[in-house]
């Protein structure tokens, strides 16, 4: 493999680090009541309102539907993603040295795979919240379920509620892009 | 011969409808044909804030109201020198010690000149300082919350008229006696005969610190004749260093002022050079004197509560004993307002019985003050030359000049209360060069900027005394009437009437960029200090000492907690604390109980605040929030058992869970 392929491998590795530094997929809500907007960032290892105060009042609002309260601290793959992403910057670091094409295209399946399970494990996580709702709760509207769009805009009683990736996952895509294409590429050295 | 009269009777109609339009368009509406110009001027669309704030006094509501321009909507009033029942302050035990001076609690004041911090000499958007006649006090109101975070008491003085105005970098505030009174050597209100007022009764005129972060202190007072100190403005740019205040009654009468005091042709402006003054304070000169006064402040570092403290001296700097403190400016009739224009070149005095506005140069004060050149001398101040100091008089300015503000485009702006009008007259030339009628009687009147080095000069609030049929009427009591008019042209044009709370005498105006950026939404639940706070639901509880009882409560929507309580009994003193958890803009909780004998909380995100209960009566109470918080605030309400005193009913409290 040529040393260029092997350069470009590493900087899909190393852009993963990025991923600790900004949030990697966005919930924001709007209201009548919220003319300034209300949201919520998913990071690597937290989830936190886009204000300090937020999450807090997104709690707040969702008690009255019956939503269980958004406890970061409770939710175990907060605290695993750092490790996943560790894990593929430094094996892809490796990979790089040595150069293996099959190595290439393992760490790239692996990573894609992970990436689908990360999404269909959000999928479900917005699904329980949205439907295992509190019995008792002070509002409740026949048939009204408050499950967040995966991706995309959904009116939910008085909010608008709009899910979409935020710029940790473009890294992500990115990396997985540029390993792609170095593996695509060194087929020609053969 | 039919035909005829009948074309006559058609002649006679349009005659009639246009009499009808020239008899409106003269009616006291104003300026008829400019009515849809005006209201596009005054519109601000839904949604849309206003271009300025405007600080309106409330005079004798003891607050300070807060308006758009030019929308004139009412926006909020800051509860200053009166207890204010909607939200609790001066009555909770947070706030009440707000209102405490050396005469004790006072639950009532006289608010008259709100004046905005400045740097530079141009609002800053900082503070908003206002001043109470009666019981004398200066307030210092914070912007970034809209409230009263410190009021000091101005010893030895009685009716603190004229303040509370501020030097171009707020370095000081001014305060003075308005209704001078007898002092002995050590500044002691005396048992004197009032007929004695010519040997006995003396001012003083006093200067407040303002720190960086706003403390205020008296740092001296001058000793003055016993006139009637009114108003003042601080000197800027080449008179920087100067203040100068208003007197009346150098006749110094004690009985029927408005003949006994309108005797002599001139009264004077006192022009007091601070800055010499307050070297001569940091020098230790003067003496200190006894003079009782409280300052009253927000502790920050305690919850917001707060508390007084007992100052028991006050510097004093005799004018008999140092020079160059004070001199006197011969200034035509009982003067009231007096302004220094934005360049600081001139000082301009409102001579409210005098038949022109008097307008003095400093240059020509500083010449006369270096030549000595004085006409006499009370006591120890010299008098300078009315003729060697003026600048010019505006003619025909109308009847009753009381006070000016400016454009900073070269032209002054003066209020007129007998022939009810506002003149714009150059300020060089001292000419009149417009005139506006106003509805009715103006008294102060205010342009953003207007008495500082670099004014707004858009509109102008002309703040009437007089109401009548402005508006719908309310009885023999009504507000008082504002006027807004456009300055931005050569002539003045009347855009908008707008009813004020109380009665507004000064006001003060400031872009409103300078004052949004500054503002707290909610305050910081992680940051709140108050020794019975409940920073969450698992910190509510009750602790008994004795008869007094302390409940640790928070709310949030939509509950309380706790939200039933039991172990009360008659005779306890019971003190709910209440703590609002919300960390969101705008949801306070309010906090009312039955038979309470105060007013009800109205807690802001974040605050704590006490409500004290004195149970009288076995029973059950029930308690709710004030505020309507949420879609469940109806539910937001709990139960308060009370037992008989020998009772011994167990605490039992929470909220079922």
């Amino acid at each position: 493999m040529k040393t260029s392929h092997k350069r470009w491998m590493s900087v899909a590795a190393l852009l993963l680090i990025g991923v600790y530094f900004v949030p990697i997929w966005s919930i924001s809500m709007e209201a009548p009541q919220y003319p300034e907007g209300i949201g919520m960032n998913v990071t690597v290892d937290n989830i936190e309102g886009k204000s300090p105060q937020d999450l807090k009042n997104i709690n707040g609002l969702n008690h009255y539907i019956g939503m269980k309260p958004i406890e970061p601290a409770s939710i175990p793959e907060l605290s695993i993603m750092p490790y996943i992403f560790g894990f593929f910057i430094i094996s892809g670091l490796i990979i790089a040295a040595t150069g293996s094409r099959k190595l290439i295209l393992f760490w790239l399946a692996l990573f894609v795979l992970l990436a689908i399970a990360g999404l269909v494990d959000f999928y479900l996580w917005g699904y329980d919240y949205g439907h295992n709702l509190n019995p008792d709760a002070p509002i409740k509207v026949p048939g009204m379920t408050y499950q967040p769009p995966l991706i995309g805009s959904k009116q939910l009683l008085n909010i608008n509620a709009t899910s979409l990736p935020h710029i940790g996952f473009y890294f992500a895509l990115v990396s997985m892009g540029i390993a792609g294409w170095v593996w695509w590429k060194s087929k020609e050295e053969k | 011969m039919k035909k005829q009269t009948h074309n006559h009777r058609f002649w006679i109609l349009p005659v009639i409808t246009l009499i009808g339009v020239m008899l409106y368009g003269c009616s006291s509406q104003g300026d008829f044909s400019s009515n849809t110009d005006a209201a596009q001027k005054v519109y601000v669309a839904p949604g849309e804030y206003d271009e300025f704030y405007g600080f309106m006094s409330g005079g004798y509501n003891g607050q300070l109201g807060i308006y758009g321009i030019p929308s004139g909507r009412h926006l909020f009033t800051v509860p200053v020198f009166s207890q204010a029942a909607v939200n609790g302050y001066g009555y909770t035990d947070e706030t009440k010690n707000m209102l405490n001076t050396s005469h004790g609690f006072v639950p009532w004041g006289d608010a008259h000149h709100p004046e905005l911090s400045q740097t530079n000499g141009e609002t800053d958007g900082r503070w908003i300082f206002i001043n109470e006649n009666n019981t004398p006090r200066i307030a210092r109101i914070g912007l970034d919350e809209f409230r009263t975070q410190e009021i000091i008491e101005i010893p030895n003085s009685a009716g603190n008229h004229a303040s509370a105005f501020v030097t171009p970098n707020t370095e000081y505030v001014s305060a003075a006696t308005r209704f001078s009174i007898p002092m002995d050597e050590n500044m002691k209100n005396m048992d004197a005969a009032i007929d004695s007022y010519a040997e006995t009764f003396k001012g003083t005129i006093s200067f407040i610190k303002v720190s960086g972060e706003g403390k205020m202190n008296v740092d001296f007072q001058i000793l003055m004749p016993g006139f009637d100190y009114d108003l003042s403005h601080a000197g800027k740019g080449p008179s920087d260093g100067w203040a100068f205040f208003t007197s009346y009654n150098s006749e110094e009468a004690h009985t029927l002022l408005e003949i006994n005091a309108s005797k002599n042709d001139k009264d004077f402006i006192a022009a007091i050079n601070w800055e010499k003054a307050a070297e001569y304070a940091k020098e230790g000169k003067g003496e200190m004197l006894p003079g009782k006064h409280v300052r009253n402040y927000v502790d920050h570092d305690e919850g917001g509560i707060v508390k007084t403290e007992v100052i028991e001296e006050v510097r004093v700097l005799d004018p008999r004993k140092l020079d160059g403190l004070v001199y006197f400016l011969p200034t035509p009739k009982s003067p009231h307002g007096v302004d220094v224009d934005p360049t600081g070149k001139y000082i301009v005095a409102g001579g409210k019985l005098s038949t022109v506005i008097p307008v003095h140069s400093f240059a020509k004060m500083i010449e006369s003050i270096d030549s000595e050149n004085y006409e006499g001398e009370v006591m120890g101040i010299p008098v300078l030359k009315y003729d060697s100091i003026l600048h010019g008089e505006v003619e025909n300015p109308g009847l009753g000049p009381l006070h000016t503000e400016f454009d900073g485009k070269g032209y002054a702006y003066t209020t007129a209360f007998i022939s009810s009008e506002i003149v714009k007259w150059d300020i060089e030339k001292t000419e009149v060069v417009d005139r506006i009628g106003t509805y009715y009687s103006p008294g102060h009147l205010m342009i953003p900027g207007g008495d500082s080095q670099k004014p707004d000069g858009k509109y102008l609030v002309a703040l009437n005394k007089i109401t009548k049929d402005r508006y719908l009427p309310t009885g023999p009591e009504m507000f008082h009437s504002a006027q807004l008019i456009d300055i931005s042209g050569d002539k003045m044009q009347l855009l908008l009437d707008f009813p004020t709370e109380g009665e507004p005498h000064y006001a003060q105006g400031i872009a409103a960029e300078k004052v949004i950026k500054r503002q707290k939404r909610f305050y910081d639940l992680a940051e709140n200090s108050h020794p019975y706070r409940a920073t969450s639901e698992k910190q509510t509880r009750i602790e008994r000492d004795g008869k007094e009882v302390h409940v640790y409560m928070t709310t949030i929507r939509s509950h309380f907690s706790p939200d039933n309580i039991e172990g009360i009994k008659v005779g306890d003193k019971v003190y709910f604390h209440v703590t609002n958890l919300e960390q969101d803009w705008d949801v306070p909780h309010g906090f009312a109980i039955k038979g309470a004998n105060t007013a009800e909380l109205l807690i802001m995100p974040g605050e704590t605040l006490t409500l004290t209960w004195e149970p009288k009566e076995v029973g059950v109470y029930p308690f709710y929030c004030t505020d309507f918080c949420s879609a469940l605030h109806q539910e937001m309400q709990g139960y308060v058992r009370v037992s008989p005193e020998s009772s011994n009913v167990d605490f039992k409290y929470g909220t079922g869970q």
